[in-house]
Order: C-alpha cells, then sequence, then structure tokens
C-alpha cells in the first residue's frame, strides 16, 4: 500500500501493535495485585515500592535498557530460570525479552492510575460487602473493579501508548531485526540515519496521529466514566 | 425464647491503639448499647466481634458456636451478622434494589431471605427501589442500609453510631424505626453510640467502654441509678420511666404507675404512623423536676406525680439529687439546691409531687 506515494512498511507497524498489546495484557495481570497492595499499604515501605515503581518515568531509558540487557543475557539467571519452565532460545534481541522490557518500561503507567482509583475505595464498602457473604475475589469484582474501571481504562490506555512509544529499551534490549524487534521508532531512526526523510515523515506523522488520538479517547473515557464514590 | 449470649475475650494491636476487651458474656437479647467517648475501642471491638479485622486475637462465640480461637477466626460471611455502617456504606455502583440484592444473592442454598416486600415496607424504603444511591438523603440511605441487612435474615444486627451523620428529624424518626423494629422482629442488637440520648431511648442493657477495654456491664435502669452514671453529661442526671402509651386524639399520654403523664407531641413523628408498641420510655432531666410537698392547682405546669423520697444524693456544693421512687418501685431523679431541700425538709420516706413541665418530656 501507498500513502502520499509512499510505500508504508507495515512489519515494525503490526509489530508494534502486537508488543504493546502484549505488554498491556501482562501489565493489567501483574500490575493489578501489585496496586492493590501498595494501594493498601501502611507500613513506610510504600514509599520505597512508589519510588521503584516510578523508576522508569525517571531513567533514562537505556539505563533501563543497559540493566535488562545484563539481567536477560542468554547465560544468566533469567534465561536459565525461564529454561527451567521449558522456554527455549534468549530473551535478548526476542519479542519476549521486549515484552519482558517493555513491562518493566510501562510499569509506572499501569501501576500508578490503579493505584489511584483503588485507594479512593473506601474500605467500608469492602466491610459492608464482607458482611453481605461475598468473598475476597467476589469483592474485588463486584465492587473493586467497577469503581475503579476508569483507572483500568486509563491504566490500559497509557500503559499501551506508551510501548508503542518506547525506543531506548527497545533498541538496548532488541536491537533492530526485521519482523523480530524492529520497532515503529527503530525504524523512523534507521530512516533518518539513512536520510530517507520520506519514510521517517509518513511513520512519525503516524505516530503522532495515533497518541493524539489514544489520549484523547483516555480524556474522553475518564469523563464519560466517572464514578462518585459516596 | 433462648436467649443466645456473647461472649469471649478479643485483643486488636491497631498500632496506635489497642482493644483489651477483657472477658465478657453479654445475653443478646434486645439492645446491647455499646457506649463510650470516641476513641474508647467501640468501633474497634464491634469489628473484632463482626470479624471484620483479621489481626483479632482471642476467644469468641456466639449461640455457641466458635466465632474465634486464638488467631483462627470464622470469616464474617459466616457468622449470620447483619452491620449498618455509620455512613450506611452503599454500593455507589447499584441502584436501591441491587444493593439489597446483593446479600440476598449470596445467601447458601439453604437459607431463605426474609420476606422482600415485607422488610422493604416496614423499613420505608418500597418507594425508593429503583432510585440511584446518589440521589438519596442521609435519613434515606440508612433505611436501605438497614434493609439490606434485615434481608440477610442475621441472627445479631450491628449498627456502628448509625444515627451519627443524621439530621435530628431523620434521627427521630429512625429512633422509632429502629425501636419498632427491634420489638417486631425479636432481632439482638449490638449499637453503637457515644450519644446518652440515643442509650436512654434504645438500650436494654450497656457495655461502658474507656481506653480499649470493657468497663461495665449493665441493665440500663440500673446504670442510669447510680447518681455518678457515666450517661449524665453536660444537662446533669436523666432518669428514663417505663410507660403504657394511651390511646388520645392530640395530645399523647402515656400511663405509668397508675397515674398519667402528658408528652408533646412529637414534631419528628408528626404524621406518621402511630407507634405499635407496647411499652413507652419517657426521658426526664432531673434539673426539670421541681418538688412540691402539696399538689398546686394554679399552675401551667400539668404533670404532677405523686412519689415518695427514696435518698439524697449530695452532688456538689450547691445541689443535691433526689431519688424519687414511685408506686410501681421505677424510681427518677430531681436535683434541687442544697436551700431548697432544706426549706422542704426533704427526707427518705417523705411523699412528695414531682411537677414536669409537659414540653421537658421527650420519648
Amino acid at each position: 500500500m501507498q500513502l502520499f506515494g509512499i510505500e508504508v512498511e507495515w512489519q515494525p507497524i503490526w509489530l508494534t501493535l502486537e508488543i504493546a498489546a502484549m505488554t498491556t495484557v501482562v501489565l493489567l495481570v501483574l500490575g493489578t495485585p501489585l496496586a492493590w497492595w501498595m494501594a493498601r499499604m501502611k507500613s513506610s515501605n510504600k514509599v520505597l515500592l512508589e519510588a521503584l515503581v516510578a523508576l522508569p518515568l525517571v531513567l533514562p531509558p537505556t539505563v533501563l535498557g543497559f540493566y535488562l540487557l545484563i539481567a536477560m543475557n542468554p547465560n544468566g539467571m533469567v534465561t536459565e530460570t525461564l529454561s527451567w519452565f521449558g522456554y527455549e532460545g534468549q530473551l535478548t534481541f526476542s519479542k519476549t525479552g521486549l515484552v519482558i522490557g517493555s513491562v518493566f518500561y510501562s510499569l509506572p503507567f499501569a501501576v500508578q492510575p490503579l493505584m489511584h482509583a483503588f485507594e479512593t475505595i473506601p474500605n467500608r464498602l469492602l466491610d459492608a460487602a464482607a458482611t453481605l457473604r461475598a468473598s475476597f475475589l467476589d469483592r474485588f469484582r463486584t465492587v473493586v473493579m467497577p469503581l475503579a474501571r476508569r483507572g483500568f481504562l486509563t491504566a490500559a490506555t497509557l500503559s499501551f501508548a506508551h510501548t508503542v512509544g518506547e525506543f531506548g529499551v527497545v533498541l538496548m534490549v532488541g536491537g533492530n531485526i526485521p519482523g523480530e524487534t524492529r520497532m515503529v521508532s527503530i525504524a523512523i531512526f534507521d530512516h533518518v540515519e539513512s536520510l530517507e526523510y520520506a519514510q521517517a515523515h509518513l511513520l512519525s506523522a503516524m505516530m503522532l496521529v495515533f497518541s493524539l488520538a489514544v489520549l484523547m479517547l483516555v480524556y474522553g473515557l475518564n469523563r464519560k466514566f466517572e464514578v462518585k464514590v459516596g | 425464647m433462648k436467649t443466645n449470649h456473647l461472649k469471649g475475650n478479643l485483643t486488636l494491636d491497631l498500632g496506635g491503639f489497642a482493644l483489651n476487651s477483657g472477658d465478657f458474656n453479654l445475653p443478646m437479647s434486645g439492645v446491647t448499647v455499646l457506649f463510650g467517648r470516641s476513641g474508647s475501642g467501640k468501633s474497634t471491638l464491634l469489628r473484632a466481634i463482626s470479624g471484620l479485622d483479621k489481626r483479632t486475637h482471642g476467644q469468641l462465640s456466639f449461640a455457641n458456636t466458635v466465632w474465634q480461637a486464638g488467631k483462627q477466626h470464622r470469616p464474617t460471611a459466616e457468622r449470620d451478622i447483619g452491620f449498618v455502617f455509620q455512613d450506611a456504606a452503599l454500593f455507589p455502583h447499584l441502584s436501591v434494589r441491587q444493593n439489597l440484592d446483593y446479600g440476598i444473592k449470596r445467601l447458601p442454598k439453604g437459607k431463605a431471605p426474609a420476606d422482600f416486600d415485607q422488610i422493604v415496607e416496614r423499613v420505608g424504603v418500597a418507594h425508593l427501589l429503583d432510585r440511584d444511591i446518589g440521589f438519596l438523603s442521609g435519613g434515606e440511605r440508612q433505611r436501605v442500609a438497614i434493609a439490606r441487612a434485615l434481608l440477610m435474615q442475621p441472627k445479631l444486627l450491628c449498627m456502628d453510631e448509625p444515627l451519627s451523620a443524621l439530621d435530628w428529624r431523620a434521627k427521630a424518626e429512625l429512633l422509632t424505626l429502629i425501636e419498632e423494629l427491634v420489638e417486631s422482629l425479636q432481632l439482638p442488637v449490638l449499637y453503637i453510640t457515644h450519644d446518652p440520648m440515643e442509650v436512654e431511648r434504645l438500650a436494654d442493657q450497656v457495655v461502658v467502654m474507656a481506653d480499649g477495654r470493657i468497663q461495665s456491664v449493665e441493665p440500663l435502669t440500673q446504670l442510669l441509678n447510680r447518681a455518678d452514671s457515666p450517661l449524665f453529661d453536660h444537662q446533669g442526671a436523666v432518669s428514663v420511666l417505663q410507660t403504657h402509651p394511651l390511646e388520645s386524639g392530640g395530645v399523647s399520654q402515656v400511663r405509668v404507675a397508675d397515674q398519667t403523664l402528658s408528652l408533646p407531641g412529637s414534631r419528628a413523628t408528626k404524621g406518621a404512623r402511630p407507634s405499635q408498641r407496647q411499652l413507652s420510655r419517657v426521658r426526664i432531666l432531673a434539673r426539670d423536676v421541681t418538688l412540691a410537698l402539696e399538689d398546686p392547682h394554679k399552675i401551667s405546669t400539668s404533670n404532677h406525680l405523686v412519689a415518695t423520697v427514696a435518698e439524697l444524693i449530695d452532688q456538689d456544693d450547691h445541689s443535691l439529687l433526689v431519688r424519687l421512687k414511685l408506686a410501681d418501685e421505677q424510681t427518677f431523679f430531681a436535683e434541687v439546691t442544697h436551700d431548697s431541700a432544706q426549706r422542704l425538709q426533704l427526707s427518705p420516706g417523705l411523699v412528695v409531687f414531682a411537677l414536669i413541665k409537659t414540653v421537658a418530656l421527650n420519648r
């Protein structure tokens, strides 16, 4: 397919969407219990955890990527551990490694909105549900999730969008293997390096429009799903 | 009906505050009020009793079922209790009807819910069923919370300061409702309050708490009999008489010890259906009682109770409490100055007329 006379490269786009989607799913599954635990935490350890979760916000992505590269080296502990569970192959310069890196990179974008949503849910509502014979998982499903739905929507959209926009971590952990680890941001970098400005323009414009649309979606949903607690 | 006992000894360390109840054995019939100042541990004790705080330690059993043994505890869901929270704790994302259905849906197979229409009608929420929680008044929210708890057919109803967030009118209406429910459903209630007025209206038995510990457990009449009762606040001594309501139009009247008392027509319950209760409590402040040696006729005060002086209790430098006994053995206090007591030569055994203005009485 051609757009404005330029051939669109679909491969990096599909790969980016695929990795962002997988990352979002993993983040919601792991981030929900973590955010719940942190939201109900009273001890001073909470400060440390909050700082750790927020770290990817301030750390240069290359630093995060560097450490992940070291951690996931083919003879390292992480790869060894995974191989016991039947994982074949290496983590660095592979899709799996990219997803793991993205999960760390986008962690605050999933955990922070979830944690804030959970914090606004009064304990007495959970107590009330308990006196009405609801088990913990039942309470979580029927009281917490509906009241925190804005948090879930924000967490999902932001994790997805932020993963789409990552560059430094991808470069360090994934490299630039077409069809395997070459995501949109890398492709743009590549084009600019090779002075292929037309290609870079097209991909950049697509990213710009996509990001704007996602952010508008988030803010729109926030307005629509406002939940009054009280 | 067999009375179930709630007995045990619970501790709960909250870091800055520790509950250490001491041994208790409470017969659960009628209304048991947990009374104490804020910070005395009443809410913590109720949370420990209902199993809402997992850090609870100790022993607890109700109706011979063990609820807590050491750290082992029976989950709240399996304790057969209803709980009404201070601010109703209704689910804001559900309608009134969905809130009421929440517990019914989770009842175990063998346990039938209470008659929905009957409870909803009795508690006065039938017209609210399809409303959104956000559009309810404070009193309406609390009614929905009460109905939600009652529909579970609990064996024990726990109420944690259910009236403290309400205005006086809603408070008066709900007090009447709770009195009626307790009488008609024969459901034991554990009720928390720091308001002596609510204690005097509702309590059969009072558990006084301070510093995380149970100080005393006494029937209300006994607690009010003490001149230094913890229920007495800045208004001084208070007495409660058990009376029989009389059918009459306009003025409300009650009978006590073969004498008639006139009560003010309550503003709060005006237009409400007449109370179906057998006994009605009348609350008298000792400072509102005037004593006379003979029955004055040309006086606006319309309640003249014949009573016998039982005891004179020095209170402070200028006043004393006179314990008065009615023919049916019920007692109440009058507060008079030392000067007046001397002038009237008050002494035990003396028959006096206790004069109480109608407007000074409340039910």
